[in-house]
């Protein structure tokens, strides 16, 4: 009876991965001689330009270091790492032999122009929403741009992961094809905005969290999440940083990648910006209107507490005076370390000195972003997809002169004095993890 | 190798990414106006400019200023008169003059956001800088000097 079953069982799950396969197989797109650079008109490469920017497509299919769009860029994903393609026109490497077809496909379904599948780390769930126009521009950008030979690395996901074809499984759960629906009750800047976010730039790729199977969670959407060992902050009401983000204050952090309230940026959204929404290709008109629909979302007109007060009061906090620093160890910490450059005086900070008592690495839940700078530093490296923060702006890397315990005592001192939050909990040990993690990424 | 800018002049240097900024400007780069002092960025003695902003060079990894504009205070003026040397050499601020660079390094970032320092502004942002030699009343007294008359530069330009 037992063994049976047990047929039974094996030969239904026979019939449905060979389903699974079955449904899983996608035709091949014949391939193309490579199109001359000079067949596609001037003005769709040049679109195709800032659209590639806003998407920023360098930030992952770029070595830290290598050739634009020649791919090798390592995502570290729970799954393991997964390497950005060569998306230059090269012939054997990159995609110089895909068509307008078979690159639309890979945009809109997820797949190769062999008929792989791709993985979700390209977010095709999201490029699916693009207009046939803005893809065409893409492509017409793409395939104009020199041609690299490179062969990336191959990635580094166990089995059964590495099979393209259980892909299928996935897209049956969590992909929808289609594209963008404008909202008619808003207004047109609003939805340029949120088609660019929602398609093109993928924002809730690293702003949602994700499902144990790497789907974004259903009804969280831009609720924080945790990504390449920090945390990309909500978007939502739940942002916790003390200033709400305005259009205006949204418009000038994505342009310059910093802004006197609300700090500068850090971790993976610096190639977001610095080598992306920065660049003088994107029109200002399509950061405002990106700015524009979080600034809904985040529902900062409501939220609009009496930005000068709370302003004063964390200028205020950033200077300790000797007397203060005699009596409380942790807050000598500070002051011999922290206040030379994150010191603030007068009505409103400056944007090269970060004040602590506005930043969202304090607010957050967790210390992760705030133990992370305090470690690592803050780079002023060239090569973009490397960089940190505002461009001119360095922070030396105190994990090199702080022990853990010293690290996790500052964190505790800040969040003490410079936010009405409740404390942390178990500093140190979250020091620790943060600085091996790094040491073995390095 | 990483390339940066040193005083106006592109540089490429051999020293691994992670070594410490401070020792590739004193032993690779030779210049040693720049000082070790604590090594772990509390003292302030080996203070240089990063695109215009004090920086704890010997805790800053090379790698990290990779394109950036690096100043030491041998490049703060080309002819060693920027407003707090004069300053500094008419006040005869230093005792031994060992962490005195470092001072003059972080004055000049002060000097930039707070062109009219009040004491607390020069108590916060000249705290991380450590003198054994008590200077820091002449430091005070000097820095003050040299903000009236960079403010009355400025005012004639």
């Amino acid at each position: 009876m037992i063994r049976r079953i047990s047929i039974a069982i094996l030969v239904t799950a026979c019939f449905m991965l060979a389903g699974l396969l079955l449904l899983a197989w996608r035709p091949s797109i014949a391939p193309i001689a490579r199109p001359a650079p000079g067949s596609f008109p001037a003005d769709l490469v040049g679109k195709g330009e800032a659209l590639s920017a806003i998407g920023h497509c360098a930030a992952c299919h770029t070595q830290p270091g290598g050739r634009p769009f020649a791919g090798g860029y390592r995502l570290n994903t729970p799954f393991g790492a997964i390497f950005g393609t060569n998306i230059t026109p090269d012939p054997k490497t990159g995609i110089g032999v895909w068509s307008l077809e078979a690159f639309t496909r890979a945009m809109r379904e997820g797949l190769a122009r062999d008929g792989s599948h791709l993985m979700p780390a390209f977010p095709y769930y999201a490029f699916t929403k693009l207009s046939d126009d803005d893809v065409k521009a893409l492509y017409a950008y793409l395939m104009t741009q020199p041609a690299v030979s490179n062969t990336v690395p191959a990635n580094t996901l166990p089995f059964p992961l590495n099979i393209r074809a259980f892909q299928e499984g996935w897209k049956i759960l969590f992909f929808r094809s289609g594209r963008f629906q404008a909202n008619p009750s808003k207004s047109a800047e609003w939805n340029r905005g949120a088609y660019l976010a929602e398609g093109l730039a993928d924002c809730t790729g690293c702003h949602t969290p994700r499902n144990p199977l790497g789907a974004e969670e259903m009804g969280r959407a831009y609720a924080g999440a945790v990504i390449e060992g920090w945390i990309a902050p909500a978007l939502t009401e739940a942002n916790p940083s003390p200033v709400p983000w305005t259009q205006e204050e949204l418009f000038t952090y994505l342009r310059t990648g910093v802004t006197s309230l609300h700090g500068a940026t850090g971790a993976t959204m610096t190639p977001v910006i610095r080598g992306a929404l920065a660049l003088p290709v994107v029109p200002d008109s399509d950061i405002r209107a990106i700015a524009l629909y979080f600034s809904g979302m985040d529902r900062a007109r409501a939220r609009a507490n009496d930005v000068d007060a709370t302003t004063r009061e964390a200028v205020a906090s950033s200077y300790v005076s000797s007397d203060q620093a005699e009596n409380d160890s942790d807050a000598s910490l500070y002051t011999s370390a922290c206040m030379s450059c994150h010191y603030n005086a007068g009505r409103t900070p400056l944007a090269s000195r970060p004040e602590l008592a506005l930043n969202s690495s304090l607010m957050l839940a967790e210390p992760t972003n705030f133990i992370q700078v305090v470690l690592n530093g803050v780079t002023n490296t060239e090569t973009v997809s490397n960089a940190q923060g505002a461009p001119g702006l360095v922070m030396p890397e105190y994990g090199s002169s702080l022990t853990d315990g010293e690290i996790a005592r500052l964190a505790a001192y800040l969040r003490r004095t410079r936010t009405k939050l409740p404390p942390w909990s178990d500093l140190e040990k979250k020091v620790s993890a943060i600085r091996r993690e790094s040491m073995a990424t390095r | 190798m990483t390339t940066f800018d040193l005083n106006g002049k592109t540089v490429s240097v051999q020293s691994p990414d992670d070594a410490a900024l401070l020792w590739v400007i004193r032993d690779e780069l030779g210049l040693t106006g720049t000082k070790f002092g604590c090594g772990i960025g509390f003292c302030g003695a080996c203070t240089v400019h990063v695109e215009g902003r004090a920086t704890r060079a010997c805790i800053t990894p090379v790698a990290a200023v990779a394109g950036a504009k690096v100043t030491t205070i041998e490049g703060l003026d080309a002819a060693g008169n920027h407003p707090l040397q004069t300053a500094w050499l008419e006040l005869q601020v230093p005792q031994c003059g060992y962490c005195q660079p470092g001072q003059i390094m972080q004055a000049a970032t002060l000097l930039k956001d707070f062109p009219n320092p009040t004491d607390q502004d020069i108590n916060a942002v000249m705290a991380g800088s450590v003198c054994r030699c008590m200077t820091y009343i002449r430091i005070r007294k000097a820095i003050k000097l040299a903000a009236a008359r960079m403010r009355g530069d400025t005012s004639h330009a």
